[in-house]
């Protein structure tokens, strides 16, 4: 499974402000890893959700980079976005096995940030990532088969929330024996899931770090992420969710993940990346192939997440994204006293170009935090690259990162 | 020093001394000490400084007002400091004080310092306010230096009266005798101890002297608890005669309480 230089470096269709990634073998690399799976509800026993719904059994998919130290307090809980995965450093030693090639080209999603001496430093922490339910990365989904009908779920899956995923990830962590996590970290979906996490446990997060999020998606992300299912419930191939097995709505996915990466960049980043270029050649051919360079981006990007995401795990996953609002589920409709609720350290980052998560948004929530008496870090760091800052201002973001855990651990 | 050319006016030394004793009197508070002996001398020690005859005492740049403001917080209160610029003066509160601190500060990288010395920062421009903190919220809010930087300095003071159940304001005496005398004699824009910028990079855009800010507190109907100056490179209780003598000033105000 030898990674090339070719395969390292796909130009112009990396995201912007990636840095090239690092091979296994590098020292600042957590190297090979393995997913590992555990059954956190077992047949019979009964998961309710937030909705009403319940589903069982329930397999969860995760990994853990670092060792727990003997005292068991320095763990902390990793919490991916909307397409994530438990994947989240190294390079995945099952890929090929597991029918997952794309992981054999590029490592884990936040491999900058996680390492021996990077800022989730794995020679002090030990960093625990799980895939949450609904997704398509090994833990119990919409693809999963369903126990009554011996099928997939498929949209018989039941509605699942933020709120569910923590509680998961709850009974993981007691699977771990680990009672209190040092901190809980994510950005953007994984932001209000560690936001979730110093609301529902206070008494189990040290620190919180949530990264371009806010306490409730703003209405245009409500719009964008409607149009992004629509795209997938009205594509021919949809079937009402019972596609596995044939085609499934590929161009549906494609185009509600073509619409997602405009979100998740900005005009200036857009911009700088691709102009108004043409691709490949220096005179349009009048007609509505891929004209323009960014055309090409986003179509590569459609492409790349058919192969790799299912379309009914992006429903679900945008749901839980649009129900997420914790005015409403620990404040009654009061920010500050959902806040007073908190008992962790926290640092809320936005990113000055994030339209997803706009700094406004991350600000109040900041600001509900110090209203409810609690020294609150919020920073607001000046990016071009939109909502995608948080995965690529790797450098201003370790930094913050790194500092904030360390003082943390510094002032007990 | 020459005697001044007094050209084909003979009177003109005399009606120049005057008008310093006349500026003297009209000093405010009057200043029984500030005699045009004393103004004539500062001038003299002023030009002779100028012209390189005597050497100007260097004093170190301390932060005074850091050690005042230790003394004057109470152990394990709740503060705010506005424009807690690296984060400093708080990570020595916090350490030496238990207190529970809040700075907030607009420079990024000053932002960052604070989080790497572990001081909640929160990062935010103080002329949009403090809007959402509410009333009483802190027993402290802090302003070291700060005033004389912000847009809207009067809505930055009322803001810290509001939330916080004292202020504490430290800023540069713009009416220092040396900063008077650099844009009297020098004729350039004065660049001291106390205001170490030129006129093109400084931060201070509001800059005033120790009686604007009496006269704010009056206006304000804001009550000084508690007036210290650097005079002379000592720190001292706030005199008479300080707008003139004084290159620095703190002060802890209290806003008038209705309740």
């Amino acid at each position: 499974m030898a990674v090339t230089s070719r395969d390292r470096g796909v130009k112009n269709n990396d995201r912007p402000g990636r840095k090239p990634v690092k091979p296994p073998e590098d020292p600042a690399s957590v190297g090979w890893t393995r997913a590992q799976r555990v059954r956190l509800v077992e047949t019979g026993e009964t998961f309710r959700l937030e909705a009403g719904g319940e589903v069982s059994p329930v397999d969860v998919e995760y990994e853990t980079y670092g060792e727990l130290n003997p005292a068991g307090d320095n763990a902390i809980l990793l919490l991916h976005a909307l397409s994530g995965d438990a994947h989240a450093a190294g390079w995945d030693a099952g890929a090929e096995a597991e029918g997952r090639k794309w992981r054999t080209r590029k490592p884990g999603w936040w491999d900058e940030m996680i390492g021996p001496g990077l800022p989730l430093d794995t020679r002090k922490y030990q960093i625990i990532c799980s895939n949450v339910l609904g997704s398509c990365y090994g833990t119990t989904g919409p693809d999963d088969i369903d126990p009554d009908s011996g099928k997939p779920y498929g949209l018989r899956f039941p509605v699942v929330t933020i709120g569910d995923w923590v509680r998961l990830q709850a009974r993981l962590l007691d699977h771990l024996g680990i009672d209190r996590v040092y901190a809980v970290l994510g950005g953007s979906l994984g932001g209000q899931q560690a936001l979730e996490w110093a609301l529902a446990y206070p008494d189990r997060v040290g620190n919180a770090l949530v990264l371009a999020a806010s306490a409730r998606l703003s209405t245009q992300g409500l719009a964008f992420n409607a149009v992004a299912r629509y795209s997938i419930l009205s594509d021919p191939h949809f079937n009402e969710g019972d596609y596995y097995g044939s085609g499934g709505p590929a161009e549906g996915l494609a185009a509600a993940r073509m619409l997602g990466h405009i979100t998740y960049l900005s005009e200036a980043a857009m911009h700088e990346k691709f102009g108004r270029r043409l691709q490949d050649k220096s005179e349009p051919d009048f007609n509505f192939g891929i004209e323009f360079e960014v055309e090409s981006y986003l179509a590569y990007q459609g492409r790349s997440f058919v192969e790799r995401f299912d379309a009914n795990a992006y429903l679900y996953i945008t749901r839980a994204m649009d129900y997420y609002d914790a005015v409403k589920s620990w404040g009654r409709g009061d920010l500050t006293r959902a806040c007073s609720r908190i008992k962790s350290r926290m640092m809320i980052v936005s990113f000055t170009s994030d339209w997803l998560y706009t700094p406004k948004e991350c600000r109040k929530l900041a600001l509900a935090v110090c209203r409810s008496g609690r020294p609150v870090t919020y920073v607001s760091v000046p990016s071009d690259y939109g909502h995608d800052s948080f995965l690529v201002e790797t450098e201003k973001v370790g930094r913050l990162v790194r500092d904030f855990l360390a003082s943390g651990r510094k002032n007990g | 020093m020459g005697s001044p050319d007094t050209g084909n006016n003979p009177q003109a030394g005399d009606r120049f001394t005057e008008l310093l004793r006349l500026w003297a009197s009209r000093s405010l508070p009057p200043v029984e000490n500030l005699t045009v002996d004393r103004l004539v001398s500062l001038m003299e020690k002023y030009l002779a400084e100028q012209a390189g005859e005597i050497e100007r005492p260097r004093q170190p740049v301390k932060r005074w007002d850091h050690e005042e403001i230790e003394r004057i917080i109470t152990p394990g209160s709740l503060v705010l400091d506005l424009g807690c610029g690296n984060g400093e003066l708080l990570f020595r509160l916090v350490q030496s004080k238990g207190v529970r601190g809040q700075g907030v500060e607009l420079d990024p990288e000053k932002v960052f310092e604070c989080v790497e010395k572990g001081v909640s920062v929160f990062q935010t421009d103080l002329d949009e306010g403090l809007k959402g903190f509410p009333d009483d919220s802190f027993d402290f809010v802090i302003l070291e230096e700060t005033l004389q930087t912000v847009h809207q300095p009067v809505r930055v003071l009322a803001e810290m009266l509001r939330v916080g159940k004292q202020g504490v304001v430290s800023f540069p005496n713009f009416g220092y005798w040396r900063v008077r005398l650099e844009l009297a004699f020098g004729g350039r824009m004065p660049v001291i101890e106390s205001l170490p910028y030129q006129w093109y990079d400084t931060p201070n855009i509001h800059l005033f002297t120790i009686d604007d800010f009496l006269a704010w507190t009056a206006q304000a109907g804001a009550e000084i608890t508690e007036a210290r100056v650097l005079a002379e490179g000592k720190v001292r209780p706030l005199q008479a005669g300080d707008n003139l003598f004084a290159r620095e000033a703190l002060m802890v105000v209290r806003g008038k309480r209705t309740s």
